[in-house]
């Protein structure tokens, strides 16, 4: 299981140190998937490492984005990506649905409250 | 703001915060940062993918000389409809050898549009071949800059051989409302599209 011989790009890439040369997300994880953070999962992220628990931090109490994730912590969005899911999978943060890209019905009505959101501004 | 109507859990239990991405793209410097500032609710931010050696050979290294690792910078905006909708918008990054990108960027996205400054219209060569050859619905933005020259939209039409169903609409970047209706076009579009793919033929446009 060791990725850092497996993955050729580890070598090179410096910022990715904090993922300890992981390149490649357990999961993969949209642009504008939404992630949350519960006061428990923030505390237990202290656990995790200094990454880890600035990521959570931004997550408290708002809804972002792994784009948003990226941006606030500095890191680059491949970075946060990994890390992004190794908490997910470690129950640190709470994935919410991107866009459902399947199904006339969801679609339809997807764009549809996008449509009126847009209206209302 | 009036959410009443909505049942965030819409029968389906699981469903929480859901997101949707618009995607606003163009050459470099034509406004696309300009668009996503003037209706996002923060200001819109930078996120940096790192693009390394192995990563641009996918591509085509030797546009990238003598670089090891480069960084390519993606601005976005957020829109918080609902408290379980968020809209996001992000600019594509304008030089063109970052296209590979660009799929990460549309990727389950609700449509995208492509602005155009009359100044340099050719930039929009690039960014419309793109499109064409995606599933992504799209529509032309021009964006009316001062002392731009100014031209007829099917003259503009006509240049850029836009096909007749793609709506191309006049903005100004810098404005609210008008930015709020090139967004409102690319939904409606995005809409029309998926319902005649869906083979429901065309009802009346929403609004």
């Amino acid at each position: 299981m060791d990725q850092r011989r497996a993955d050729p790009r580890g070598a090179l890439v410096r910022p990715y140190a904090v993922t300890r040369g992981r390149t490649e997300p357990r999961q993969d994880i949209a642009l504008e998937a939404v992630l949350t953070a519960s006061p428990t999962q923030v505390a237990e992220s202290r656990f995790a490492g200094h990454d880890k628990h600035r990521i959570a931090t931004v997550c408290e109490g708002r809804a972002q984005s792994l784009a948003e994730i990226a941006a606030y912590t500095r890191m680059p969005l491949g970075v946060a990506r990994v890390l992004v899911a190794d908490m997910v999978a470690e129950s640190l943060l709470t994935l919410h649905t991107a866009a459902p890209a399947e199904g006339f019905e969801e679609r339809m009505e997807l764009l549809g409250r996008v449509l009126s959101g847009l209206r209302r501004l | 703001m009036d959410f009443a109507g909505y049942d965030p859990a819409g029968g389906r239990p699981g469903r929480g915060i859901v997101s949707a991405k618009i995607v606003v793209a163009g050459g470099f410097g034509v406004g696309k940062t300009t668009l996503v500032g003037a209706i996002s609710e923060i200001t819109p931010l930078t996120t940096e993918a790192l693009m390394t050696a192995a990563g641009v050979g996918i591509d085509d290294p030797s546009k990238v000389p003598g670089k090891e690792t480069t960084t390519v910078a993606m601005d976005f905006g957020r829109i918080t409809m609902a408290q379980d909708l968020i809209l996001y918008l992000f600019g594509t990054p304008g030089q063109t050898r970052f296209w590979f990108m660009w799929d990460e960027i549309i990727r389950g996205a609700v449509g995208a549009a492509v602005l155009v400054d009359t100044r340099r219209i050719t930039d929009a060569f690039a960014p419309l071949d793109y499109f064409e050859n995606r599933n992504l619905p799209y529509v032309v933005a021009l964006n009316r800059f001062d002392g731009a020259p100014q031209y007829d939209l099917e003259e503009v039409r006509e240049a850029l051989a836009i096909s007749p169903q793609v709506p191309l609409v006049m903005t100004d970047a810098r404005h609210r409302d008008s930015v709020k209706q090139v967004l409102v076009t690319v939904v409606e579009h995005a809409m029309l599209r998926l319902q005649s793919e869906h083979g429901r033929g065309f009802p009346t446009p929403v609004g």
